[in-house]
């Protein structure tokens, strides 16, 4: 048997505890039970989506430490199996340690170096991803000129001054601020804002519909005319979570008023204070680009006779603010469009086709995937040919003993 | 005789194989097969009414035949007819196919009042239609995973009979006894708008070819768009008089005329669209050809020799099994060639196709085998394997057209040959390894037959398959990586498809490792790799049955049920590798 030396040697050295912690975490046994657990893991992630899809599984197990589940009857939540970000740096560690302990450079395993180098490039570049990628979406309708991408599940509390005619002087201010008490002040800002109520989700109707409802919070804007009641947050993927919160506005003479803030308000909310003109609203985060994006035309085209999409096009105007490119690109579907470190797909369409969704992603280190691929691809390809060369120049030589024919190659 | 049993097994194999190529005659006066070999443009392609009769079948009813009122059997092109043109006979065809007993009592129908007890006619139907219609739309807002299966039935069997209806108003309207005639009088045609405009809505056929000679597909119109087109009998598009003329002719039986007309216009079609006909023809005739049932019948023949070579006449008997699973398997071959040639397209597209690709990839892989080992084994896994994904195939087939359109998502030949290809060899590999595995463990423990040398062979087929499928899931898995990241912007998005993928290369890479560090031997490697056809079977199927995700293309119900028993039977086996290797027949008495 050509077997592959197992982690405890003996005969190496005295037993001390760190060269048994070594061994144990280079050991193939701990390989074998860690890909086992995240077997587990992916296979009850997966039936898990049906209840909390793609992305609420993504949070609960791949992009965690720890699976956390409620005890029953209670809030009290408490790790019940590994995440992913835990197996896969405990299999990265696993790797590593054998490589350095284990595993000594030799034609004969060159494959199995460069399998392993490209999974250690592999994990090393899906964490990178998990914690670098951001993507979101622009929505233009034809015509529409666009230079931000909006997020799909982060909000922020906008409050512009658009006194000006020529540009708006915006403060964008993260809704986990609304979460807390604290009061937000802004040195661009004559006033604070106080938190007053916020909802992940929530459901708004007028008040004219809801006889019994309570008063509302707010004194000033359309909230007043309103009923804002929180629903529980969905993760469906054809759904969305409405946040919706109540702010204090205060200048130093005092309070200016109570404003209901929703992502389901279509429009800002205007007021003056102190001459200037301000607009506040709910809306989904946005990062703008040094580019904009203008939608010339999009097309649906569906095969013949049936409903059947066959192709979504859109063509975009692209302008950079440094006035370098000033050009118009395609993005269709498989066929999207890589610029100033964002990737734009044709996402979907919506309003009889007049208004195109584009998905934007950027993730500086979307490369690495292909590269750890090939080498992965390359090191499999390497070691199942050296295996495959020995069997056929063993069959080619002269016949096996019976006691050589028992033993496979159970060795790469 | 021993001596040639090889080769008179091979040559009675051929001679039956010749005999499905022989083009079928026409059962009565009829010519039938012309009429079948007509294209059509249906579901955004253009495809003979051969195609249109006998998947329409398939799907409603689950089989290719049909039984005429009266009792007499008829080809799917005389229901079809019958459909088209005398549609008060075609509503007493017992062609609907129901199971679900709940869904019997909207109809107030009863087992017994069916043909076998499941199937029945539209007119048994039709005073429940409004009810089932009621019903749909109560199941039709609830998410396909979550519907029950009477709401499942419900929404199956409205959308079978909506496919009946469009297609009685593919040729002509139902209430227009004789559309010639007609067509023949302007006020006539005035009078009848609102019918030809039900025809152009409902239809879901456009068998009137464009006026000037294009390959574009969306020339094409319906009969109904056809006539409204026309004010009078000089506008009405020749070709739409034709079909309408040969509704006289089957209706009046009238054989010539039919004939005539029939073979005329499909020689002026091979004249102005020479590809869209020729196409037509071809698949009609591979329709009628049905190479993967052949196929699947020699897999069990060759099953049978090459289990019965382990027992007696070895040599023979197993030469014999490799020689007809080379049939058979130049038989799939061919079927998955002419498919792809009619689709333009590399071999796997969808579900159905994946099936006919992961058994022919296996098979490929033991025709290899079996000539380095010669012992009957690969034989015998191969044509399982060629057998059970043939008969997943033939199920699957009942949705509908298997050459359907690619959506837009999908439509992108280069990853459809590079990454769906690879991850099904993965998949192909997958399973062999299991089979192999199974074959070890069912001869090792319940037959004497096992000897240390076959047993040594089937580990290092095991084995090397494994390390084949780790390569092509790994490199299958990656390329789907790479393709989202080129369509949909990220490399790895944890949907369903894509963490079955995963799960087999995880799996391989385990059953690898434990082999490598000793953990497992021979009978734990075969055990772990019967395991590989749970995981597999997960990925290939399970994952579409959530019904979540951007793969969930291929929503298979009644595969479920198929899916629980494989998986409750591969951990049987399991179970069955785990009894120590002393009470294996075939190790009893010697230390293995």
């Amino acid at each position: 048997m050509n077997q592959e030396p197992t982690a405890s040697r003996p005969g190496t050295g005295g037993p001390s505890f760190a060269r048994t912690v070594a061994a144990s975490l280079a050991s193939l046994q701990l390989t074998v039970a860690l890909l086992g657990l995240s077997l587990a893991m992916i296979f009850v992630a997966t039936l898990d989506q049906v209840h909390l899809g793609v992305w609420g599984v993504q949070q609960k197990y791949f992009h965690s430490f720890f699976v956390m589940a409620k005890v029953p009857g209670t809030d009290f939540t408490l790790p019940v199996f590994p995440g992913g970000y835990l197996l896969g740096g405990a299999l990265l560690l696993n790797l590593v340690t054998a490589h350095a302990s284990r595993f000594r450079l030799s034609w004969r395993k060159s494959g199995i170096w460069l399998t392993h180098a490209g999974l250690i490039l592999l994990l090393i570049g899906e964490g990178l991803s998990g914690l670098m990628q951001r993507d979101g979406q622009v929505r233009m309708d034809v015509g529409q000129t666009r230079r931000y991408v909006e997020s799909f599940r982060e909000s922020e509390l906008a409050v512009a001054d658009v006194t000006n005619a020529g540009y708006d002087d915006i403060v964008a201010i993260p809704v986990d601020r609304l979460t807390g008490q604290n009061v937000i002040q802004h040195p661009k800002l004559p006033f604070t804002l106080k938190p007053v109520a916020y909802f992940p989700n929530a459901t708004l109707r007028m008040r004219s519909q809801v006889p019994n409802a309570p008063p509302s919070m707010a004194t000033m804007g359309d909230g007043t005319e309103m009923v804002a009641e929180p629903a529980p947050m969905t993760y469906k993927p054809d759904e969305s979570n409405w946040p919706t919160g109540y702010v204090e506005l205060a200048g130093p003479e005092g309070t200016l008023g109570t404003w209901l803030v929703s992502a389901l308000l279509d429009e800002p909310q205007t007021f003056t204070y102190q001459g200037r003109t301000w607009q506040i609203a709910l809306r989904a985060r946005r990062d703008y680009l040094p580019f904009t994006l203008t939608l010339g035309k999009f097309t649906h085209d569906i095969y013949p006779g049936t409903d059947i999409p066959k192709n979504f096009a859109s063509t975009i105007r692209l302008r950079s603010d440094d006035g370098r490119d000033d050009r118009s690109a395609l993005i269709s579907m498989n066929n999207p469009l890589r610029y100033g470190g964002f990737a734009f797909y044709q996402a979907g369409y919506a309003n009889n086709d007049h208004t195109s969704v584009l998905q934007a992603v950027r993730n500086p280190s979307w490369q690495i995937p292909y590269a750890s691929c090939a080498l992965i691809a390359l090191g499999l390809v390497l070691q199942f040919g050296i295996s495959l060369f020995g069997f056929f120049r063993r069959r080619a030589g002269p016949a096996p003993r019976p006691a050589a024919a028992r033993s496979a190659p159970s060795s790469p | 005789m021993k001596r040639h049993l090889p080769l008179i097994a091979l040559a009675l194999a051929l001679a039956w194989v010749a005999s499905t190529l022989v083009p079928r005659g026409n059962p009565g006066p009829f010519d039938l097969g012309a009429f079948g070999r007509l294209p059509v443009l249906a579901g955004g392609r253009i495809k003979p009414l051969d195609t249109i009769a006998r998947t329409g079948l398939l799907m409603l009813q689950g089989r290719q035949r049909a039984v005429a009122p009266n009792g007499k059997q008829v080809t799917p092109e005389e229901w079809l007819l019958d459909v088209f043109f005398i549609p008060d006979t075609a509503d007493a065809y017992q062609v609907f196919r129901i199971d679900n007993p709940d869904l019997l009592s909207i109809f107030s129908l009863a087992r017994a009042d069916g043909d076998g007890g499941v199937r029945f006619s539209y007119r048994q139907m039709q005073a429940g239609l409004d009810e089932l219609d009621r019903q749909a739309h109560l199941a039709e807002p609830v998410e396909n995973a979550e519907r029950s299966a009477f709401q499942r039935a419900v929404v199956e069997l409205r959308s079978h009979v909506e496919f009946y209806v469009r297609l009685k108003f593919g040729l002509q309207a139902p209430g227009i006894a004789d559309l010639a005639a007609e067509l023949s009088d302007s006020s006539r045609i005035r009078a009848l708008h609102g019918a030809f405009e039900s025809m152009d809505t409902f239809s879901s056929l456009r068998a009137i070819p464009p006026g000037r000679a294009s390959a574009d597909p969306a020339g094409w119109q319906s009969v109904g768009h056809s006539l409204l087109g026309a004010a009078s009998p000089s506008d009405v598009d020749p070709h739409a008089l034709m079909y309408a003329a040969l509704g006289n002719d089957w209706r009046g039986s009238q054989p010539a005329a039919f004939d005539a007309a029939v073979r005329s216009y499909g020689d002026e079609l091979s004249l102005r669209f020479p590809a869209a006909a020729r196409r037509a023809r071809a698949e009609a005739s591979f329709n009628q050809a049905e190479p993967f049932i052949t196929s699947l019948f020699l897999y069990v023949v060759a099953f049978l020799l090459a289990v019965i070579s382990w027992l007696a006449w070895p040599e023979q008997l197993g030469r014999a099994a490799f020689r007809i699973m080379g049939l058979a398997f130049l038989v799939a071959t061919f079927g998955i060639l002419a498919r792809m040639w009619l689709e333009g397209r590399p071999p796997v597209t969808n579900l159905y196709s994946s099936a006919l690709f992961i058994g022919w990839g296996s098979v490929a892989l033991c025709l290899v085998l079996e000539q380095l080992h010669r012992n009957a084994v690969a034989s015998a896994a191969g044509s399982m394997i060629g057998f059970g994904t043939l008969v997943i195939a033939h199920h699957l087939s009942l949705s509908g057209d298997t050459l359907e359109m690619m959506r837009a998502v999908l439509d992108s030949n280069f990853w459809l040959s590079t990454h769906v290809v690879t991850v099904t060899t993965g998949y192909a590999s997958t399973f062999l390894a299991g089979f192999l595995a199974i074959i070890y463990i069912v001869r090792g423990l319940l037959t004497r037959s096992l000897d240390q040398r076959t047993a040594d062979a089937l580990s290092r087929m095991v084995y090397g398959i494994v390390c084949f499928a780790t390569l092509f899931s790994f490199v299958g898995t990656m390329l789907g990586g790479i393709w989202a990241d080129q369509s949909w912007g990220r490399f790895w998005g944890w949907d369903p498809k894509e963490n079955g993928a995963l799960l087999i290369v995880i799996w391989n890479a385990i059953i690898l490792h434990c082999r490598w560090g000793g953990l497992v031997r021979q009978r734990g490697m075969m055990a772990l790799a019967v395991f590989g056809n749970v995981v597999t079977a997960w990925s290939w199927f399970g994952t579409n049955m959530l019904g979540v995700g951007l793969h969930s293309y291929g929503f298979t119900d009644a595969a479920f049920y198929g899916l629980i028993t494989f998986v409750a039977s591969q951990l049987a086996i399991i179970g069955l590798a785990l009894i120590p290797l002393g009470s294996w027949r075939s190790f009893r008495g010697s230390k293995a």
